[in-house]
């Protein structure tokens, strides 16, 4: 491949990310000026969802490491992130550029508890490594409980969120679907990127036989723990944006049951599928509050949990390996096709700036 | 062929529990070699490999490739000195694609990092394209080009058997270890093998260890052999003298006091 052509490939792969991005906040404008305050919380939670769940997936689904503290992670970040956002010193950053900094700084002190986490993951596998992570979380959740500084039982109150910028016409809440937007196609371009690159094959040869792949020269142990920092990152990063649009933090919501949920997600997307986690993280959030939510008040019976775990498991019977399995949205067929269709209508069009016929963040739609 | 010596064992021992697999095991490969290692089931064979390339850490010895003790190193930086291995009992990426088999094998020499790889810098491009190309070469040799997209499972067993050393090639190895390539191969199937082995010994310059249970193929290829019995070596020379030993016939060949070998 000549350089040139690499450059011409680098060109082509930078626009879609932000073109995605765009697109999801256009779609922001729509919802807020068609639906009620609750829905558009609830399309804030869907972005969290899919940040978690596919940031899950790339150690449990891609590396084949089994880790059941995911929300330990996303409490680090969420807690971390509103405990910067109260703090005088971050005061003096613009509104918007703060609110759109703060996921990084939780996703960083993430980072640096995944790789704690990932240490002892070296020697564990399996069951073991499953409790150590499981451990993890409760340890995570204890000190937030019993740490006056957050609050302890009480947890965090009135967390601030972005203001927006209403001399633009930045309405606080299409402010925060930007900031969530464009840390979700951040997700999934990255993770997307880095499984989709040679190198990336790395994580799945872990996963598939740890003694071949060592043998093959592969650095098992680094590995694992580069799929949990940047695994831990990102889940940070969910929790920082779920700490400013739920506003109310507590230990109790970063129990054992929300890395379930994650794990759920998962699971039934697909382990190794990031467009399976997307679809499962939509699902999973949409789901509980627009159909069993009504449902329990036509019947007056809380059935939410009962049906729930009911569609679970027909779904493992019926579709033991999740909804895509190890697919992507551009492993199908007619995808494919399509895709091949656009490109040489772009072709034919202008020989200019054809974009998403590659895209990879594509799989956030 | 010169006298280098890539690959040298000095007593290594492997003891489990109270169990002595391999004792006072010593080896020396000199550069071109191919030398193969015998012995009936259970004699150690395998643990000798895992010793070597690092899977196991022998309980006593050293290992020294190409003048590196590989005392406290892990087994891939094992495998990054040069040395790299098949399995006995076929160890592919099973849901990867024979390509991607190929190309994680050879990833140890690319130069991309996973910035590069996020930002989609040109560096990834061209990187990957030079991986890329190096493995379909590989495979083209082999004759496995034409399934390079195929999931490795699905490839019959003698494919998969040759993807494996294919595999094994693409570290740019000096010293490959042969863990019973033939194992469950008709004649015609080891026959081919046996070329394979001279080729890739003699086109990718190549030192050869190979354990085997096939004897017209060990003694068909090696110039020397080395027999294991019960973790001790009982006896190395050239085919001719390992054919007529009678420690080797009593203990491999198996006379009238055949024991109940544990397999």
């Amino acid at each position: 491949m000549t350089d040139q052509h690499a450059r011409g490939l680098f060109l082509r792969s930078m626009p879609s990310p932000f073109l995605v991005t765009a697109a999801l906040i256009l779609l922001g404008l729509v919802i807020e000026n068609s639906t009620n305050a609750y829905t558009q919380d609830v399309v804030l939670w869907i972005f969290t969802n899919i940040i978690l769940a596919a940031s899950l997936n790339l150690v449990s689904g891609f590396t084949g490491q089994f880790s059941l503290g995911h929300a330990g992670f996303m409490a680090v970040g969420a807690y971390l992130s509103a405990w910067c956002s109260f703090r005088p010193e971050f005061q003096a950053l613009p509104d918007l550029l703060r609110f759109t900094l703060l996921p990084a700084i939780g996703g960083l002190g993430a980072a640096i508890a995944g790789y704690i986490v990932g240490l002892p993951s070296l020697r564990l596998r399996g069951d073991y490594l499953a409790i150590v992570t499981l451990g993890f979380g409760e340890i995570i959740r204890v000190t937030l409980l019993n740490t006056e500084a957050v609050g302890g039982a009480r947890g965090l109150n009135r967390i601030p969120a972005t203001e927006g910028w209403l001399e633009m016409g930045l309405s606080p809440y299409l402010a925060q679907f930007s900031i969530a937007s464009f840390w979700t196609v951040v997700t999934i371009t990255t993770l997307w990127r880095i499984v989709h690159s040679q190198k990336g094959r790395i994580f799945l040869s872990v996963r598939e036989d740890e003694i071949a792949a060592e043998a093959m020269g592969v650095n098992v142990t680094q590995a694992k723990v580069r799929a949990f920092v940047i695994s831990a990152f990102f889940a940070g990063v969910g929790g920082s944006l779920f700490a400013h649009s739920v506003k109310y933090l507590s230990p109790a919501t970063f129990s054992f049951t929300k890395s379930v949920d994650i794990i759920i997600m998962i699971v039934l997307g697909g382990m190794g599928s990031f467009t399976g986690s997307v679809i499962a993280a939509i699902f999973i959030t949409l789901v509980p509050e627009f159909v069993l939510r009504p449902l329990q008040e036509i019947t007056k019976v809380d059935l939410r949990m009962v049906i729930y775990s009911l569609i679970l498991i027909l779904f493992m019977i019926m579709r033991p390996t999740g909804l895509l399995g190890t697919r992507e949205w551009s492993d199908f067929a007619w995808v494919k096709k399509l895709m091949r269709a656009i490109s040489q209508l772009l072709k034919r069009g202008s020989d200019g700036d054809s974009s998403s016929s590659t895209s990879p963040s594509g799989a956030s739609r | 062929m010169s006298d280098e010596i890539l690959l040298e064992a000095k007593k290594v021992g492997m003891e489990f529990g109270g169990l002595k697999a391999v004792d006072a095991f010593d080896l020396q490969l000199r550069r071109g070699e191919l030398v193969g290692l015998i012995g009936p089931n259970g004699a150690g064979k395998t643990t000798c490999f895992n010793c070597l390339t690092g899977v196991y850490k022998p309980t006593s010895g050293e290992v020294i490739i190409r003048g590196v003790n590989t005392r406290g190193l892990k087994t891939h930086e094992v495998s990054r000195l040069g040395m790299t291995r098949t399995f006995q009992n076929i160890r592919l990426f099973k849901e990867l694609s024979v390509l991607d088999n190929v190309i994680i094998a050879g990833l140890q020499h690319a130069r991309q990092s996973v910035l590069d790889d996020v930002l989609r810098h040109p560096r990834h491009y061209v990187e990957e394209a030079r991986t890329r190309e190096r493995a379909l070469e590989l495979l083209r040799i082999f004759n496995l080009e034409g399934k390079a997209d195929l999931p490795s499972s699905s490839l019959p067993y003698g494919e998969q058997r040759r993807l494996e050393i294919v595999r094994a090639l693409a570290t740019e190895p000096r010293v490959i270890l042969l863990d019973e390539p033939a194992a469950g191969m008709n004649d015609k199937e080891t026959e081919d093998l046996m070329h394979l082995i001279a080729q890739i010994r003699r086109d990718f310059r190549l030192t050869v260890l190979l354990i085997e249970h096939d004897m017209r193929l060990v003694m068909g290829i090696c110039e020397r052999i080395i027999v294991l019995d019960h973790g001790c070596i009982i006896a190395q020379g050239t085919p001719a003298q390992i054919k007529c030993d009678p420690a080797v016939i009593a203990a491999y060949l198996g006379v009238d006091e055949k024991t109940t070998e544990a397999t």
